[in-house]
């Protein structure tokens, strides 16, 4: 067995500093594979790790491996602009979100690693009745899933966020927002060095630069994948790949519902803190908060296309921008300094695969499109349900690859749908 | 002679000269310290003289026009200008935060990821000091009085980089007679000819090179001036290199009416000379004011700053030996001492410096400094052959300026960014061009040529090639007769080595973000062993300058710690921008009253002087209400909505989509694309119709009138008419090519004006005196073509009202003039313009749904209770398949009803959802409340719903808990007037 | 913004354009005789290809036609433009080696900056 981590502490801090910081521990190790696992996750990402996390220590699994191509956390969990939130319009949904908002609550300390979830809440704006309409939908919604949520008029608006432009003669004015205070920010690559770190602990073998090229599977049962770092067995293995999910489902012969996907964002240079919660705004695609480093955090829209190259089309990004100085002219002479694209896929619904499939013990976790972050712990969690029983948990029951055929899509969109 | 110019830093009054940077004007004024670092407060000073600056970063001016984290070795001084030091508190010279620096053990790379976790949910209080503490400058408060624009370029060759290699390739590329378009990010061409000594070294001997290359710049900067092919353009940066030769370029033009401008330029070929970035060295306390890039200090020495008179080079190589020889050929410094990593050298520079008799002691290090705001002495150690270990001490060595060279970085950023691949030159530890991905050549020190002879060889050798694809062939320039310089081996030590234990030192890495090399170490130790690890962990290479002097200082720590050669570790991503960018310039024109289109109908204008308020539906701005004296909305709406009932309202429809169909098939066309059946309609009718996605779900419905045997028009949704004729386009082109089927958008060529009411007809009359309007020969559903004032109308006899309705489509530049002319004869009737919001309560009153509010993407027709519009004749139209899915097919799904609430004075909220009990949360949700109104004909309120089950719970009771309170609703018929469809007859 | 060679108007920058998603989906002649199944695959389901991608395109800003594009979704690249109604062109792919297409070693975005030894 392996030895527990010793924990951080201000006290470990100190003491380490009298060392020179030479004594600490490796947050997680670097093992080579083993012959067999009880259960592999394809995928170092945020859900692939919570998932190995929570086979582990929910299910009891402890002989696992994650394999990653390049380095955990190196995809869209490092890429997001790390929204968390759980006002989602649909029921099911809704308890999927807030399942994992529960989770983002006590992370830091269940991991002993500090993901500075900060609940700075998030605002939803709208700028037409029709956005008014279905904001207050998911308002009412939210509010008997007793999930937080308050619908903020215009006035209300400029006093939770002073600085956004509430002038009635801008193109797109503001007509009033939810807000859900329990929704925030945290910092996107401690959360999967904290559930690598906790999963390492509990045994779970994180192997890094190892590429899967090819599933085996023999009678409709997977009995392993091959590797660059060669054969390696198991009888459950999960796909948790992002925007690779086609590419592993190529591999088992099958199709998804899907589409890979640019998706743009950046941040500007830090400044002192100016705006103190996240504000989204679907209608004119402006996504904006400020990190705890100072820098303004962007996330710009979709491009129309399947792409792999994580590179966009720079017209999204200025029309994100010109979005952004439309509600908050004071930001135009703030600067752009980083900017990166990375790949989502993207369900016709827009909501997630946590699925088995028709394959014994091959296990899908995908379609997160451009909102996957959010329910990192989330998803995790039901995964690992499904992949230990089986069977899908209550949460993620309705988020099987079945719905397409029977029609009983989660259509969260639809609730974006256009004016009359 | 140069004038001067009066400036302030921090409030100080100082003066400087026409053309110098605020970094030059300030080192001139003997002021070193300029800011300090992100994480310690550190004292900081000017390290470059370029945009690769970490340091000194400034708050430009105040209020509307502040600007935070400008680096002052790219500003241009002004008269006037007021530049402030960043994140110190309360003053850059006494800084509490520096603090910080005797704690700085306790802080060591990621230690916030340790700690601030008890007790728990304290976090945002923590967070709360910790944000006030991080950030640099300050975000303006106000709004940015200035404007930017965009500029679309194409060309034939873009050049990057003026500095000699761009100089040169530019001028053969003019030679050949193509486009050229040659960028520089200063405000002076020529790149490191700028560092060169300049007029005061022409009389001297021993800078017989430096003449040459200055004469060679100007000579070619000579011939480029008379090539109207050229365009150049300076102090602009180019900071993106995307997709098939796409760059972006941001100019700063600080012209009265424009800031900045956003050049779009499109290149048939791209010459890449981006030159170089000098690397810092590693040592213990290397980042003090006063430590400066080598070739940095030579280019102030050459614009004859004040920068020490007793300085220091600490070089691991021949380039820098030239800072020294200039500062003794300058006269800049009394003295000046070479201290040189490498056991020895044999290059031509090392031998002139010796011949001036400037100082060298090679084998030897520096290992440390002091001065706390500015450096005032070194620690010199002698170390052994294999430069690992320290030997011996050489001893203090006072000294005004240090000046640092590890070497040069190409400038390989735009490079990546083109997706070309970079392969590492053990030599001299640079990554270089290696196969390129798109139509671009790296010329000089950017593709790691440093030696002038070889520059202007490789210039030419790779423009005749770049060149041929355009058939164009060139004649090399006189201009090789160069005096080679010969350049002994350089040395790598990515850590210097110090007589104090590694994990005590600080030998800085990334300056602004305070990461050293021991943090580097410790994110190893801890597992963060990929290269992007490490940079997220220590946050090394993400400052303001992207890690451009200390990216690759900080891969070589990590391939020296954790003994991985450096080909094996790969890089980061070189990410745009190159340097950053302002939104205002990236978001250009399109802010403001540019910031979307808006699309008005022909009666705007009358919209508009009779006081309408306004809906933002789409891009379109539509009439929303009417207010009259003083009414409140509510008070115009009922207004509005009981004069269509009782005389006669107007409504400007021309929103609605209109779609001209013609051919042969196109009958069929309309049979596959709705849901009802269209092969019974006859010439002059108009029919209903919806449409579905083939998942099922309605998409869109309006009417579509028969204008002849192969002529149609329909009519969409206003926010769906692009999306349906996209879609419909895309049935025709790709699935179904072999129907003869032509569609043409006709949204904008009619304005719509729609009559309603019990007197619709008796307007009519007045209008249209040559047509018949008796009900047998003109009914509900049917078409007509009328004149007036020989005007070509189109007029159909549909009703979104339930009353009486005649929708004239007019020609739009005649439609305002109609809708006067309409107002004018209705006066009689009462004729009330009413806008969207009475029109959703008059349809709302006869149970009409509208697209995109009662339904949702998840609403099939049957939910909507209009099963009658959907055929079981037609063996498929789009969406047949899918309304027979196991959950589509369901018959307990949520389905459209009425609402009505006990208290008839209470309007329910649109989007209030429906429970059947009420019980504690969460509680269970049977549907939601699409639209609802107070009807004045009713004297009461409506509302429509879509509720689980819907049509089997007519007439029970159901509630819709609110936040105050809870209201009790029936559940009703839909159609709340005239359910037998009396009034549309009149 | 790559550019695309609209067969009717010439290159212009992708943002003319609008993509239409996997070509030579042939809408199924007989819906009614399908299984919900069959349904859901012509409706849903997509290959999704890293590398050699059939797909159609249209150019909503310009004429407004529709064109299939062989495109690699790993690099942007577009191989060729034809008809609609024409069969896909035999393309000698250079495929992804990997199936991410990516080197072994190093970080996961090696391949667009750096190229080992």
């Amino acid at each position: 067995m392996h030895k527990k981590p010793k924990k951080y502490s201000v006290f470990s801090l100190i003491k380490n500093s009298l060392t020179y910081h030479e004594n600490w521990q490796p947050a997680w190790r670097s093992p080579e594979p083993k012959k067999e696992y009880d259960a592999i996750i394809v995928g170092g990402g945020g859900h692939g790790l919570t998932t190995a996390y929570y086979l582990a220590k929910n299910h009891g699994i402890t002989n696992i491996a994650i394999i990653e191509k390049g380095w955990i956390g190196g995809g869209n969990t490092g890429r997001n602009t790390t929204i968390i939130r759980s006002n989602y319009l649909w029921d099911q949904s809704a308890a999927l979100y807030d399942h994992a908002l529960k989770l983002w609550e006590g992370m830091s300390q269940e991991l002993n690693y500090n993901v500075m979830f900060s609940q700075r809440g998030v605002m939803n704006v709208a700028h037409t009745l029709h956005d008014v309409r279905e904001l207050k939908r998911r308002w009412h919604a939210n509010r008997l899933n007793n999930i937080d949520c308050e619908w903020l008029n215009t006035h209300q608006v400029k006093k939770f966020c002073p600085i956004i432009n509430t002038s009635p003669n801008i193109r797109y004015p503001v007509l009033g927002a939810t807000l859900q205070r329990r929704a925030g920010t945290a910092r996107h690559d401690a959360v999967a060095w904290g559930y690598a770190r906790g999963a390492d602990a509990m045994g779970v073998d994180i192997i890094q630069n190892c590429e899967v090229t090819d599933i085996k599977i023999s009678n409709g049962n997977v009995t392993g994948i091959e590797t660059t770092k060669g054969s390696i067995n198991t009888k459950k293995l999960g796909i948790v790949t992002a925007g690779h999910s086609s590419v592993m489902a190529k591999m088992a012969g099958m199709r998804l519902p899907l589409e890979s996907r640019p998706l743009q964002a950046l941040v500007s240079e830090p400044v002192k803190p100016i705006i103190d919660t996240v504000v989204m705004s679907n209608t004119i695609h402006a996504y904006v908060s400020q990190s705890d480093k100072g820098e303004l955090v962007i996330g710009a829209g979709t491009d129309g296309y399947t792409s792999y190259t994580q590179r966009g089309g720079f017209n999204i990004v200025e029309d994100t921008i010109a979005a952004v100085v439309e509600l908050f002219p004071l930001f135009s002479r703030m600067k752009m300094l980083r900017h990166w694209g990375g790949i989502v896929d993207i369900c016709p619904d827009a909501s997630p695969i946590v699925s088995k499939t028709h394959i014994n013990g091959l296990y899908f976790n995908c379609g997160w499109g451009t909102g996957g972050f959010k329910a990192t712990p989330g998803s995790g969690w039901v995964f690992a349900h499904t992949i230990a029983n089986d069977e899908p948990h209550i949460i993620n029951a309705p988020f099987t690859i079945n719905r397409f055929s029977s029609g009983e899509l989660v259509d969260e969109h639809g609730a974006a749908a256009v004016a009359h | 002679m140069t004038k001067k110019i009066s400036f302030t830093f921090d409030g100080k009054k100082y003066f400087g000269n026409e053309n110098n940077t605020l970094a030059e004007a300030l080192i001139d004024n003997g002021v070193f310290l300029i800011g300090r670092s992100f994480k310690y407060h550190r004292p900081r000073g000017i390290i470059s003289a370029g945009s690769e600056e970490p340091n000194a970063i400034v708050q430009l001016e105040s209020g509307n026009v502040t600007e935070p984290n400008v680096r002052a070795t790219e500003v241009f001084l002004y008269e006037g200008l007021s530049a402030r030091s960043q994140n110190n508190w309360p003053s850059v010279n006494f800084d509490l935060g520096s603090i910080n620096d005797l704690l700085s053990p306790f802080f060591p790379a990621g230690f916030y990821y340790k700690t601030f976790m008890w007790p728990p949910k304290f976090w945002e209080k923590y967070e709360y000091f910790i944000r006030r503490a991080a950030g640099l400058g300050k975000s303006p408060n106000e709004d940015d009085p200035d404007k930017y624009e965009h500029f679309h370029y194409h060309c034939d060759v873009l050049v990057i980089g003026s500095g000699i290699s761009g100089l040169y390739a530019a001028e053969l590329a003019a030679k050949a007679n193509l486009k050229v378009l040659l960028v520089e990010q200063y405000n002076s061409l020529g790149g490191e000819i700028n560092s060169y000594a300049s007029q005061n070294l022409q009389n001297n001997k021993s800078g017989k090179k430096e003449n040459y290359e200055t004469k060679l710049f100007n000579e070619i900067n000579l011939k480029l001036e008379k090539f109207e092919n050229v365009k150049i353009i300076k102090h602009t940066s180019v900071f993106a290199y995307m997709h098939n030769n796409y760059l972006l370029a941001c100019q700063k033009i600080n012209s009265k009416d424009i800031r900045q401008i956003i050049w779009k330029i499109r290149a048939q070929k791209v010459v890449l000379a981006t030159g170089s970035i000098e690397r810092p060295l590693i040592f213990h306390n290397n980042d003090r004011p006063g430590i400066m890039l080598a070739n940095s200090a030579r280019k102030y020495a050459n614009r004859n700053l004040n920068l020490g008179k007793n300085i220091i080079v600490f070089t691991n190589n021949d380039y820098a030996y030239q800072a020294a020889i200039d500062f003794k050929l300058l006269n800049t410094a009394t003295k000046v001492l070479v201290v040189d990593i490498r056991n020895s050298s044999k290059g031509d520079l090392v031998e002139q410096a010796r011949g001036l008799g400037i100082n060298i002691l090679f084998n030897h290090v520096i290992s440390n400094t002091s001065g706390r705001k500015k450096i005032n002495s070194v620690s010199i150690h002698k170390i052994n052959e294999n430069t690992n270990s320290i030997i011996d001490r050489y001893g203090k060595v006072s000294c005004d300026l240090l000046c640092v060279s590890g070497g040069w970085s190409p400038t390989v950023h735009l490079f990546t960014q083109s997706r070309g691949k970079l392969i590492y030159r053990e030599s001299d530890a640079t990554f270089i061009p290696h196969k390129s991905f798109q139509n671009e050549i790296s010329i000089g020190a950017c593709n790691g040529t440093f030696e002038l002879d070889k520059i202007l060889e490789e210039t030419y050798l790779k423009m005749s090639k770049l060149l041929s694809s355009f058939n164009k062939k060139i004649q090399k320039s006189d201009y090789n007769k160069i005096e080679k310089t010969f350049y002994d081996k350089m040395k790598h030590l990515w850590i210097i080595p110090s007589n104090i234990n590694f994990n005590k030192t600080k030998m800085f890495v990334d300056y602004q973000n305070d990461v050293t090399a021991k943090d580097i170490k410790l994110a190893l130790k801890e597992g963060y062993k990929s290269i992007e690890h490490v940079k997220r962990y220590t946050t090394t290479g993400m400052a303001t300058d992207q890690g451009k002097t200390s990216n690759i200082n900080a891969l070589g720590i990590i391939s020296e710690l954790s003994k991985i050669p450096i080909h094996d570790l790969g890089t980061t991503t070189f990410r745009l921008p190159y340097t950053p960018v302002s939104f205002g310039a990236l978001a250009g024109r399109h802010v403001k009253e540019f910031f979307d289109v808006e699309r008005t109908t022909p009666m705007h204008n009358w919209h508009l002087d009779n006081g309408a308020k306004f809906e933002d539906v789409g891009q379109w701005k539509r009439a929303w209400y009417y207010p009259q004296n003083g009414e409140n909305m509510f008070e115009a709406v009922n207004r509005e909505v009981k004069a269509t009932r009782d005389g006669i309202g107007i409504l400007d429809a021309s929103t609605l989509g209109k779609i001209d169909i013609k051919g042969q098939d196109a009958n069929e066309f309309l049979n596959r694309v709705y849901t009802n059946s269209w092969s019974k309609l006859k010439i002059g009718k108009c029919r209903y119709g919806i449409m579905l996605g083939d998942d099922g779900m309605v998409i869109d419905d309006g009417v579509t009138s028969r204008l002849a045997e192969n002529h149609y028009i329909m009519t969409t949704t206003t926010g769906n008419a692009a999306s349906v004729m996209s879609k419909l386009e895309d049935w025709l082109q790709t699935e179904w090519p072999e129907l003869k089927v032509y569609l043409t958008s006709v949204t904008e060529q009619f304005g719509t004006i729609s009559i309603n009411g019990p007197f619709a007809k008796n307007l009519m009359i007045k209008l249209f005196p040559n047509v018949d309007f008796s009900n047998e020969n003109f009914s509900h559903m049917s078409f007509k073509n009328a004149d007036i004032d020989n005007v070509k109308c189109r007029v159909m006899r549909i009703s979104f009202t339930g009353e009486m309705c005649y929708e004239i489509n007019v020609p739009s530049s005649y439609a305002k003039s109609l809708w006067e002319k309409c107002i004018e004869l209705g006066n009689e009737y009462n004729i009330t313009p009413y806008g969207t919001e009475a029109m959703h309560v008059l349809r709302a009153e006869k149970g009409f749904i509208i697209v995109g509010q009662e339904t949702d993407g998840s609403v099939t027709p049957i939910d909507l209770d209009m099963s009658w519009i959907v055929s079981k004749k037609k063996y498929d139209f789009v969406g047949k398949r899918a309304l027979s899915r196991k959950d589509t097919a369901r018959n307990d799904r949520k389905q459209l009803v009425g609402i009505l609430t006990k208290d008839p004075n209470y309007v329910l909220e649109e989007g209030a959802q429906l429970v059947n009990k009420i019980s504690k949360l969460p509680m269970e949700m049977i549907g939601h409340v699409t639209s609802s109104y107070y009807s004045p004909n009713l004297g009461r309120s409506i509302a429509l719903a879509l509720v689980k089950e819907g049509l089997k719970k007519k007439d029970q009771t159901v509630y819709a808990p609110m936040p105050d309170k809870t209201i009790e609703v029936k559940i009703s018929n839909p159609v709340f007037i005239d359910p037998e469809n009396e009034r549309v007859e009149g | 913004m790559f550019l695309i060679n609209c067969p009717y108007c010439g290159e212009r920058d992708q943002a003319e354009f609008s993509c239409g998603g996997e070509a030579h989906i042939t809408r199924p002649k007989n819906p009614p005789e399908l299984t919900d199944d069959q349904w859901a695959d012509y409706l849903f389901m997509r290959k999704n290809i890293k590398g050699i991608q059939f797909e159609r395109w249209n150019h909503s800003n310009g004429c407004r036609r529709w064109f299939n594009v062989v495109r690699n979704t790993s690099t942007d690249e577009i191989i060729k433009v034809y008809n609609i109604g024409e069969s896909p062109p035999n393309i000698n792919g250079n495929n992804p080696s990997t199936p991410s297409g990516e080197p072994i070693i190093g970080s996961g975005n090696i391949s667009t900056t750096f190229e080992k030894k």
